[in-house]
């Protein structure tokens, strides 16, 4: 669904991607594993156009998607959940789901605020609320809200439990569970194994700008070897 | 009295009904394009021209002079939507100068265009039909169309007010004003939406313009007038801010109207003032936000500097050698032309040394060059000092100066130190041109003549060439010396240069008042040269003239701001004789040379 072959990106002179090259089957929990600074987060925005690739090809529904600008990656089904979760923080939360919200698209259910209530079922109670004014568990929600807003065909979540209590990543957990189970595809860039164990169907691990392992969960939770060396920390 | 109070602060409250249209515009595009607009106070203008235009044309009545009023700022707003698409979409992506450079150059078309088609008179329009009395509030007079002036301010804030809380439209402005890359990767495009905001705030712009016809009359002089004004409103209620931009409208127009009762003399001071007091204890601004960090432009990483190498250093010495012999050989006229040059090295190079080595953007540089002019001349002209004492003492008024402005300026950063310098340069600006008794005002400062062993031209030639291109070897000095590293190093990053041990905000603070004194220099024998001094001298004009020399020559080279000068005065020097339209052309190559060269010319050398 998703196909990246030999990705290369830069920030200035730095050479962070080195060649990524990864496949999101439709319907799949994709986790992308690795440290700090191995180049998840870059691979997302190199995805989406916010850090245009150098070389290398990005693949949606068949169709290249490199060096289109982020907004046409968006409209073309893909979904963009940052790391740093972006929130508009002088708009109410009803607002920020409106920033995005986009046509509904062929073949989907599409995506309205009562159904991300009902998925985030703590947001409707605080619509009219600032998103400045909330915790980071309830800013997370509103962040994957409003790119479901988008009615799109695959999420990038990027590292959705970081910074969060215990008991939210739980929640977060159910939530991935719950997309997954109708249908969304979703390339989740994850450091808590943990997290990433509970929720993954297959998983790639990069290192260094590269794919250095690739596989099932099952075959990841039986690598201790593969999970020691690239990993722990 | 007290009838006279309220007469007073309803003034004030119509001053602000219009520079709130006008700043709300500038403000709205500001924060989503991020884009300092010069320009808008070109719109500004052609609206205030082209309702004079519908006003005198149309027939009389309130259907036609409504009617044309809207269609001025209808027209502006697709005037400002055509340059967004031809020239603004193309430089999204260039440095934020660049940007406010190739804005500039549309100051100057318009301009030339507006003398072109109305002509240098001042025209003075009809008064709105129905609205030529006053009304008596407590015993004192009050025109009747202020008061409707007041009404449509009030207006004009609901309906935007409403437009950014209620609307599609209104909420995608506010999120991209913070965000605006998270509001592209939720699939929103953002062409559509600069476009409309463009749209939206030059028809404001405009209907602001068109508005003042019955008011006062239009002139040429209203675009560069109006901005400052509206500069100092949007960065004193917060970049971005609707309701900050009213709330400093608000203050202004007060300001404004009861700083006439008690200060009449410094009127335009105390509103840089004012400016300058609020940006030191909110820097953001009364209703601002410090910018998201994702709205850092992605500004490549810069080489760093280096001396010129053995064959630059040879072109260097030939062409100096060719200059010290020009004086023998050249004509009078080319020997002025080579003065002129000179002095506008020396004033580019301590302008780039506040901008390359130091990172700091000034929009008001011209300041420090009319201080060392005015101190120059006022010494002639009130003690008849000597030529060689005013010139030693004009730098160390320039410097004081630049120690006194530069303590606020860097304690800013980007967009909210460059305002301030501007705000600075006015006040200096306003105080040579209000304080008629003292600095002769418009009239300036004539018979600032040279002793006698001064007056030939060859003499001047070789006096300022020498030391010109001395001040600017001793700013290159400062640069490749143990000071200009430590700039340099908080330029590059304000956190590591601290953590070594560099106190960053003096260092900073020294560079400025070193570059002022520099360019007090130059503007002093600017002074000799020329026999006199004028406002003018501090205006926006000169400031711009200095930075379009820098940013041609590229600031991240030593050597750039000596080509950009040379390359500069040249071109203003050829085209002030070929033609009558000689704004517009300029206007048209700064707008060419920013789409097509956005690194500068020294930048066009180094790619190659």
């Amino acid at each position: 669904m998703l196909r990246l072959s030999d990705l290369h990106a830069h920030y200035g002179r730095a050479h962070i991607l080195q060649g990524v090259s990864l496949h999101v089957r439709p319907g799949e929990v994709h986790v992308l594993l690795g440290r700090n600074g191995a180049g998840k987060s870059t691979t997302m925005k190199a995805i989406m156009g916010l850090v245009p690739p150098t070389s290398g090809g990005v693949e949606f529904l068949g169709q290249p998607i490199a060096g289109l600008e982020p907004f046409e990656v968006a409209r073309r089904g893909l979904g963009y959940v940052p790391e740093e979760r972006r929130v508009f923080a002088e708009l109410t939360v009803a607002e920020n789901l409106e920033v995005g919200r986009q046509k509904p698209r062929e073949g989907l259910a599409p995506w309205s605020v009562e159904r991300i209530c009902g998925v985030f079922p703590s947001l409707a109670a605080m619509l009219k609320r600032p998103g400045g004014r909330m915790s980071g568990g309830e800013q997370q929600m509103l962040t994957i809200g409003r790119t479901l807003m988008g009615n799109p065909r695959l999420v990038l979540l990027d590292e959705p439990s970081e910074g969060l209590a215990p008991v939210i990543v739980d929640r977060m957990a159910d939530a991935v569970r719950a997309l997954r189970a109708e249908g969304m595809s979703i390339l989740l860039s994850e450091q808590n194994w943990h997290f990433a164990s509970r929720v993954g169907d297959a998983a790639s691990i990069i290192e260094k700008g590269a794919i250095v392992w690739r596989g099932s969960m099952a075959e990841l939770l039986a690598d201790e070897a593969a999970r020691g060396r690239y990993l722990t920390v | 009295m007290l009838g006279n109070l309220v007469v007073q602060a309803l003034s004030g409250l119509a001053s602000a009904a219009s520079l709130f249209l006008v700043s709300a515009g500038l403000t709205v595009i500001f924060g989503v394009t991020r884009i300092v607009n010069f320009a808008h106070g070109s719109f500004y203008m052609l609206g205030a021209y082209l309702g004079w235009t519908l006003a005198t044309n149309l027939p009389r009545g309130h259907v036609p002079f409504w009617g044309g009023v809207v269609l001025a700022a209808v027209i502006v707003g697709l005037v400002g939507v055509v340059v967004e698409l031809l020239l603004l979409r193309r430089i999204y992506k260039a440095p934020e100068l660049f940007q406010l450079l190739a804005t500039f150059g549309v100051v100057l078309v318009v301009q030339d265009a507006a003398l072109w088609i109305w002509g240098p008179q001042d025209l003075l329009g009809p008064r709105a039909p129905g609205l030529r009395g006053a009304v008596y509030i407590l015993d004192s007079r009050f025109p009747l169309y202020d008061l409707v002036l007041i009404g449509i301010g009030i207006a004009v804030f609901l309906l935007l007010w409403l437009l950014f809380q209620r609307t599609r439209f209104g909420i995608l402005v506010r999120a991209a004003t913070a965000d605006r890359e998270m509001v592209g990767a939720l699939g929103v495009n953002q062409r559509l939406l600069f476009t409309g905001v463009f749209f939206l705030g030059s028809a404001l712009a405009g209907l602001a313009g068109a508005l003042q016809v019955p008011r006062e009359s239009v002139n040429l002089q209203m675009d560069l007038a109006i901005i400052a004004e509206a500069f100092v409103v949007v960065v004193v209620g917060g970049l971005g801010s609707l309701p900050g931009a009213a709330l400093a409208a608000l203050l202004l127009g007060q300001m404004q109207a009861f700083g006439i009762l008690v200060f009449p003399q410094i009127t335009l001071v105390l509103v840089f003032l004012v400016m300058a007091a609020v940006l030191v204890v909110r820097p953001y601004g009364l209703l601002g936000r410090a910018p998201a960090g994702h709205a850092a432009s992605l500004a490549p990483v810069e080489p760093p500097i280096a001396p010129l190498s053995p064959r630059g250093r040879l072109v260097a010495g030939v062409a100096l050698v060719l200059a010290l012999l020009a004086p023998l050989v050249l004509a009078d006229y080319a020997l002025v032309v080579m003065t002129e040059i000179c002095l506008a090295i020396l004033f580019a190079a301590t302008l780039h040394f506040i901008m390359g080595p130091g990172g700091m953007a000034s929009f008001g540089h011209a300041a420090y060059f009319g201080i060392g002019a005015y101190a120059a001349a006022l010494l002639v002209k009130h003690l008849a000092a000597p030529m060689e004492l005013s010139l030693l003492a004009a730098p160390f008024a320039a410097g004081i100066a630049g120690l006194a402005f530069g303590w606020f300026c860097v304690r800013l950063s980007g967009v909210y130190a460059a305002m301030l310098t501007m705000a600075f340069a006015q006040i200096a600006w306003s105080t040579a041109f209000q304080w008629v008794d003292f600095t002769g005002g418009d009239n300036g400062i004539l018979g600032v003549w040279p002793p006698a062993w001064a007056v030939p031209k060859p003499v001047q030639a070789w006096g300022t060439l020498i030391l010109c291109l001395g001040g600017a070897f001793l700013l290159r000095r400062a640069i490749f010396a143990p000071f200009g590293a430590a700039l340099r190093a908080q330029r590059d990053s304000v956190l590591r240069a601290e953590a070594i041990g560099i106190d960053t905000m003096r260092i900073r603070w020294f560079a400025f008042a070193i570059a002022a004194a520099f360019a007090g220099l130059a503007g002093a024998l600017f002074a000799f040269t020329k026999g006199s001094v004028f406002p003018t001298y501090m205006a926006i004009p000169r400031s711009i003239d200095g930075l379009m020399m820098v940013l041609l020559g590229g600031v991240q080279t030593v050597t750039g701001p000596i080509l950009g000068a040379i390359a500069y005065t040249g071109l203003h020097e050829q085209l002030m004789r070929v033609t009558e339209l000689w704004r517009a052309v300029l206007g048209a190559i700064i707008i060419a040379l920013v789409l097509f060269f956005p690194r500068g010319l020294a930048g066009l050398g180094a790619r190659s």
